[in-house]
């Protein structure tokens, strides 16, 4: 489990390139940094200045390998390599509060921004005007969006939010694509409409993410809970109340297992059983380095107590992240059998994770 | 510096009163919420039957009422309640409840911190200390996060 640390600042976002060799982060300002790896280190190679806000969400394409990035500067840009250089796009969202969260579709002809001026922006490409048109989804949101995912079959949008809810939309757009195939959450699409509304969470929606089918839908919100819903004819909600700090990430590693990170500086393990409908938590997935723990020594002891006015070696933060977890991305393996994922943190820092380490290092981890 | 002579009225005005986009809670119409039963709690208190007194009074929660009054009732109640119990007793008490009744005895904790009275802070903190092993931090935060409090 390497820990690369890049920055002293938090990394506000980052995204991977289809072979996972380039990384793009924001490192807390109004730039994106683009860094390669070169054998164990990583360099810089690009910097995207565009931005006059920081930048709060990034998603690079895998297969047509743009870059949409999007700011408190209200705005969003679509950036495409030409040559060696990367050159923006402005994207005209028509908000009037900061952006806060952008995603490509799984077709990449769509994205949406999600941003605190209450509604998503649902961007897609007019080829007569050779311009990004956008459409907007205000209806019920009554708060700012703070997290966005898409379903793979490239129309349902799950999204949440600070109203506490997490809302399924359908950013169906009749003039990139057909018309979809009713799926578990409803047959009817139009845009806008809302498939599915959580309810019994508190607090504000930070992270959520559709397991691969689709069928399943996962968030965290601030009052320390995860949650999933299962679509059907009547949405199954099953939550657990965790007793850590609020999560701010989760993602899917298989139908069955999700991965959510936050405040608590590690990424823990959860299991959804659907047939009997219940979440349970399935561990840490962090690997403390065994500090050797040797006796004190007397002089130590005084010293300590003269110090910090206590003997023994004051907690320090164990974990591989000294500082939240804001983001999670897979690397490998997609979501549904993921072997590898990568976290950010507010310490500047990122991890990626080998989820076959991790089971092999943890006894009674088990992923199903 | 050079005096107001005109009305200042217009500084008391609540502006957020008049937000079109003002967030406002669902109401989820909790008109029968009554609190706990102060009959029940009593005698159980009475028979020495502390786990059962406390089981009792943390049953329905006024949680959704807008009536200032009931909620304090039942505060008042879970306070007699809690200072009842002899201070070994708690930590067994506490492992009795489920998640759910953990989160609501936190909240009635931190209520019950609002209004201190001469003895009151000193046994909530004891309720607090094996509360919070038992529901971890997260259970304070679905406290300080909660939209309906009780």
């Amino acid at each position: 489990m390497a820990y690369h640390s890049f920055l002293l600042e938090p990394i506000s976002c980052h995204a991977w390139n289809k072979d996972r060799t380039q990384i793009a982060l924001c490192p807390n300002n109004h730039d994106v940094h683009i860094y390669k790896k070169e054998g164990s280190g990583w360099t810089k190679i690009h910097v995207l200045k565009e931005h006059n806000g920081q930048v709060t969400g990034i998603d690079w394409a895998p297969e047509s390998n743009r870059i949409v990035t999007c700011g408190t500067d209200r705005n969003a840009y679509v950036w495409s390599l030409k040559g060696d250089v990367w050159k923006p796009t402005l994207v005209i969202l028509r908000i009037n509060r900061a952006a806060r969260c952008v995603k490509w579709s799984p077709k990449e002809n769509k994205f949406a921004v999600g941003s605190g001026s209450r509604l998503i922006s649902v961007c897609y490409f007019e080829q007569e005007n050779d311009w990004w048109v956008c459409k907007h989804i205000k209806k019920p949101i009554r708060s700012t969006i703070l997290c966005l995912d898409w379903h793979p079959n490239n129309v349902l949008l799950a999204a949440g939010s600070c109203d506490f809810k997490c809302r399924i939309f359908s950013a169906y757009i009749k003039e990139v694509e057909e018309k979809p195939a009713p799926t578990p959450w409803g047959s009817k699409m139009p845009f806008g409409e809302v498939m599915f509304e959580s309810s019994g969470t508190a607090g504000w929606v930070h992270g959520v993410c559709f397991s691969d089918s689709g069928n399943r839908v996962a968030w965290a919100s601030h009052d320390s809970t995860v949650a999933v819903a299962e679509g059907g004819k009547s949405a199954t909600i099953t939550s657990l109340t965790s007793e850590t700090l609020p999560l701010l990430c989760v993602t899917f590693i298989t139908e069955n297992s999700l991965v959510a990170a936050g405040h608590d500086c590690y990424p823990a393990l959860f299991v959804y059983n659907g047939d009997k409908g219940a979440l349970t938590f399935g561990g840490k997935l962090d690997v403390p380095k065994q500090s050797a723990q040797k006796g004190m020594t007397a002089r130590e002891r005084f010293q300590n107590l003269d110090k910090k006015a206590s003997e023994s070696k004051e907690a320090v933060l164990e974990s591989l992240h000294k500082n939240s977890i804001s983001q999670i991305t897979i690397l490998e393996g997609g979501k549904a059998k993921c072997t590898k994922f990568c976290t950010t943190g507010m310490d500047g820092g990122m991890v990626v994770w080998d989820v076959k380490t991790l089971e092999s290092a943890m006894k009674d981890l088990k992923i199903i | 510096m050079s005096k107001n002579t005109v009305s200042d009225r217009f500084r008391k005005v609540d502006v957020d009163e008049y937000d079109e986009n003002k967030f406002v809670d669902e109401e989820e119409g909790g008109e029968n919420q009554i609190g706990p039963d102060e009959a029940e709690v009593d005698s159980l208190i009475r028979q020495g039957n502390m786990m059962g007194a406390l089981q009792a009074v943390l049953k329905n929660p006024p949680i959704n009422t807008k009536n200032q009054n009931v909620k304090d009732r039942a505060e008042g109640l879970v306070l007699k309640v809690l200072s009842s119990f002899k201070s070994s007793d708690i930590e067994k008490a506490v492992q009795s409840l489920d998640k759910n009744a953990v989160d609501l005895l936190m909240k009635y904790i931190y209520k019950g911190f609002e209004r201190p009275s001469e003895n009151s802070s000193a046994v909530l903190l004891q309720w607090h200390e094996k509360a919070l092993a038992a529901g971890g931090v997260g259970s304070i935060v679905r406290v300080l996060t909660a939209r309906k409090t009780v």
